[in-house]
């Protein structure tokens, strides 16, 4: 029997989280809720200087007076934030030396999603600084970086020991204030990423970290701080699977790029949590806020790819302060079942000559939604201002929904915008020109997803593309080749 | 008194103008009721993110026409399409004309509102249509609230209006500010045709608000061209709704050409009821000053084989801001829809502005949908071009932004009116270009 558009959905709606286990680490769990004395614990249990525990609390009473925003493409319960545990750590001790002294039972989990740190260590330079439940465990090729003047570590790491960077930087970007996400990160981030690359130098490995949510009901609140100083350059990957649960958890991160003059951050995203099952039930959410502030010449590059989680909210934005600065955002985001994504970018345009590029790629099947919002705002001092944005949507199947919601703000005259959107589904004449040539239906689908997801997919740095693609297979199975 | 507050207030002083025991009364108290809930839309709203009524709200806007302002023809010539054989209906401070006037009931019906809204033999087409496709929203029902005056048109089965018809709306201001309500019933069933040109006129500096309901129904097969004109002084505000359901195998365009007025703002909106519907919307914006216009379009698909087209080209000069919200929905069972949009702005000052926001909500998969927007200004080679060949920059630049709209003004199927608009844009850009403008 032929394979049809309809087998391959069919397939795609039975298709199970392959990286859905839990690993069985005893975790140090907090008592659920949140309030005053819960943020000073979280602070005091790492050890926080006095100002980083005030800067916590003033965080955490904005986000008392704020309100979960409703304006996102998005229906889902509302987390009860009174009972998730803030703080979780696998309680083993959690600094390492070597290897061999990380719990065995995690290097199997990694084995499992296939990124053993051996590998990975002899894989061409990627230091790996892995997250699980909050703490960092292990670090690697941190010698190499260190030569260099890079810092990268834990951000926990970085308050203690780079204090003055940290204090200067932090907040800076995503002010606590941001948004009701970002102030609950400010309050109760457990733990997450720092990184700083000196004047002048080139970053020589891709610097990368993975994600995990383990513990179950503890929701993930990762900081992530990168700081590329004068004429530096770094890539940045980040990459995440979750483990199957039952209740929704929630993700809630914040990342602070700052790139300064002639700087440049490229940074990767392969985000595959857990999305829930073919019915709908629990999956995670992901409310993520990204941003980046460009200097004189600099340039930030966001790269995504969202396949999983049952709720996204994600809007990696640069803020294009310096003249001649850069901002690029490239995404593919698949949907599947009763997925629902409503991410996108801004590109806020304050220097002049400043330029930004928008790819925006969404597949949307099973009974998924996929939203595209992006703002493109160009100020009245950005002279010479360019942007290109396109936005693309594949729909598989006729219960699925794509949507656009791109905002065009032009206040200087000798600014440039070109935006374009499009929706269409595969083509019948595309799979029997393919048919006709001796390429299966499944392969044909593969064949074109994946042309269709190529200007993205490019621009992943090499170590990602090929988990990109592995992550974009287990979200549309057997679709891509 | 704020101004949400004086209407309320005054619903019942017009309770007594009118005849409370007629049903489109009930769906008057109805709507007031509405309207004081939720009165009138704030920035906080997403669809009014770009446009604030505050500025327009201030002024202390009389609410009921005082008395019959006669205006003789030759001084408001040139805001008729004179040139042209037409039934007209004009108001005057919202009441209605007949010396400027001229009506039909032979086949068709070209009236008011006012006696639509009266006279027994209207009441089945009243009963079937009025208010069924407006939204309940706060502008929408406080309309509806003051319904009484507009335009009624009602072409029946298999005719062909034989002529077009041109509303206009002149505002004397002679008193003081003043707001306007009008309401306008058209109904067009099956197989028939009719042209539409609409104009508002301030003839005052008073200010003048205009919060104007057109609901129109397309029966199948049947063709509605709609030309709105909107070219009003500096202190006239236009709030302008209009809802245009679509049957089977129906065509409809509104054209709508923005060129002065205060503050603008168009609701359009479309629901396709049928299959092979087409529905066109159009628009040209060229303003400058401080002036506001804003286009809120929206195009429901809800039934397979339609296809909708948008085209809205705006020029902004000086301080003035330009919004563009288009709405494209495609519901799960509108499968092989072609929907197009395309939004294209020329900004010439640092001080215009321009936001724009095309929208596609899309739940059927077998479609072709996509929209388009650009924002930029005129080529510098193009304008080096012609000035080397003699033609003064002034000239250059209107030609090029000549071309810029002319597509749009390509599909104006009245040759009278589309030389009329010719010469308008010609005359905002300044120029006499020598050919046909």
């Amino acid at each position: 029997m032929a394979y049809t558009e309809d087998d391959l959905k069919k397939e795609l709606e039975t298709k199970e989280y392959e990286y859905g286990f839990y690993t069985d680490i005893e975790s140090e769990t907090f008592p659920v809720g949140l309030n005053e004395d819960i943020v000073r614990a979280i602070s005091k249990k790492k050890e926080e200087p006095e100002w980083m525990t005030e800067w916590r609390l003033e965080a955490f009473r904005i986000w008392e007076q704020m309100e979960e925003p409703e304006w996102a493409n998005v229906h889902y319960k509302k987390p009860d934030f009174q009972n998730i545990s803030y703080y979780s750590a696998p309680n083993k001790k959690p600094k390492y030396n070597s290897i061999d002294e990380v719990d065995p039972e995690l290097l199997e989990t990694f084995k499992k999603l296939g990124i053993s740190l051996d590998e990975q260590k002899k894989l061409a330079g990627v230091a790996v600084d892995i997250v699980m439940d909050s703490v960092s465990v292990a670090t690697t090729f941190k010698e190499t970086l260190a030569e260099k003047g890079i810092i990268f570590c834990s951000i926990s790491e970085a308050i203690q020991e780079h204090p003055e960077l940290v204090k200067k930087y932090l907040g800076t970007i995503v002010p606590q204030k941001d948004n009701f996400y970002a102030a609950l990160n400010s309050a109760v981030f457990s733990d997450g990423s720092f990184c700083y690359i000196p004047k002048g130098v080139r970053c020589p490995m891709e610097l990368s970290t993975y994600f995990r949510i383990n513990q179950a009901g503890t929701g993930q609140f990762e900081r992530t701080l990168v700081i590329a100083d004068k004429e530096s350059y770094v890539s940045y990957l980040e990459g995440c699977t979750a483990p199957s649960r039952d209740e929704n958890q929630l993700h809630a991160a914040v990342v602070e790029l700052i790139a300064l003059d002639d700087a440049e951050i490229k940074y990767s995203t392969v985000q595959n949590w857990y999305p829930g099952n073919a019915e709908g039930k629990g999956g995670v959410y992901n409310f993520v806020t990204k941003r980046g502030l460009c200097e004189t010449n600099a340039k930030i590059s966001w790269t995504q790819v969202e396949t999983g989680s049952a709720v996204t909210w994600k809007y990696p934005s640069c803020i294009l302060k310096g003249d001649n600065s850069v901002g690029e955002f490239y995404s593919i985001a698949v949907t599947n079942n009763f997925q629902q994504a409503d991410t996108g970018t801004k590109m806020i345009h304050l220097g002049k000559n400043t330029k930004s590029t928008i790819i925006s790629k969404g597949i949307s099947a099973g009974k998924s939604q996929n939203s595209y919002r992006g703002l493109v705002q160009i100020n009245s001092r950005a002279a010479n201002a360019r942007n290109f944005s396109q936005c693309d949507s594949l729909l598989m199947g006729n219960e699925c929904g794509a949507h656009t919601f791109p905002y065009i703000e032009a206040k200087n005259k000798t600014a440039q915008i070109e935006h374009e959107a499009t929706t269409s589904k595969i083509g019948e004449d595309q799979i029997f020109y393919c048919n006709q040539r001796g390429i299966d239906t499944e392969k044909a689908i593969a064949l074109i997803v994946n042309g269709f997801s190529k200007e993205v997919l490019n621009k992943l740095p090499m170590e990602f593309a090929v988990e990109a693609q592995k992550l974009l297979e287990i979200s549309l199975e057997g679709s891509v080749g | 008194m704020e101004l949400k507050d004086k209407l309320v207030s005054s619903f019942l002083a017009f309770e007594n103008t009118i005849n409370v025991d007629a049903p489109v009364h009930d769906i008057r108290s109805q709507a007031i009721k509405v309207f004081e809930e939720k009165g009138f839309p704030t920035k906080k709203e997403e669809a009014w993110k770009y446009t604030s009524l505050n500025a327009i709200l201030k002024h202390d806007y009389s609410i009921f026409p005082k008395e019959e302002n006669a205006l003789e023809f030759k001084d408001v010539k040139k805001y008729f399409l004179y040139d042209l054989d037409t039934y007209k209906i004009v108001f005057i401070d919202g009441k209605y004309s007949s010396h400027l006037s001229e009506t039909t009931h032979d086949k068709i019906d070209v009236c008011l509102m006012s006696s639509a809204l009266s006279h027994e033999k209207y009441k089945p087409i009243v009963d079937n249509y009025f208010n069924k496709i407006a939204r309940q929203d706060g502008l929408t029902s406080l309309n509806t609230a003051f319904s009484k005056e507009g335009a009624y048109i009602y072409i029946p089965k298999n005719k062909l209006a034989d002529k077009p018809v041109q509303i206009i709306h002149f505002s004397t201001g002679k008193e003081s500010a003043q707001m306007l309500q009008p309401r306008n019933l058209i109904v067009v069933e099956e197989n028939s045709h009719v042209q539409i040109i609409e104009r508002h006129q301030s003839l005052t500096d008073n200010p003048v608000l205009t919060n104007s309901v057109t609901e129109i129904f397309v029966d199948k097969r049947a063709i509605v061209d709609y030309y709105k004109i909107q070219n009003d002084n500096q202190t006239a505000s236009l709030i302008d709704n209009t809802y245009i359901e679509q049957q089977g195998q129906s065509v409809a365009s509104v054209h709508t050409f923005a060129f002065g007025g205060n503050l603008t703002r168009n609701n359009l909106n479309f629901f396709q009821k049928g299959e092979g519907i087409d529905s066109i919307l159009n628009g040209v914006t060229i303003i400058e000053g401080k002036q506001h216009v804003d286009h809120n379009t929206l195009v429901h698909h809800q039934e397979p084989n339609c296809e909708s087209h948008q085209d809205y080209k705006g020029i902004f000069d000086e301080k003035a801001t330009g919004v563009f919200n288009g709405k494209i929905i495609v519901d799960k069972e509108a499968q092989k829809t072609n929907a197009f949009q395309s939004n294209n702005n020329i900004l010439l000052s640092d001080k215009a502005t321009i936001n724009s926001k095309p929208q596609l909500e899309i739940f059927a998969d077998d479609v072709k949908c996509s929209h388009g927007c650009t924002i930029g200004q005129l080529d510098d080679n193009a304008l080096f071009y012609m000035k080397s060949r003699g033609i003064g920059e002034k000239e250059a630049r209107a030609l090029l932004m000549y071309a810029f709209a002319n597509n749009v003004l390509e599909s104006v199927k009245i040759p009278q009116l589309k030389t009329r608009i010719n010469k308008l844009i010609a005359n905002k850009l300044g120029v006499d270009i020598g050919f046909d403008l």
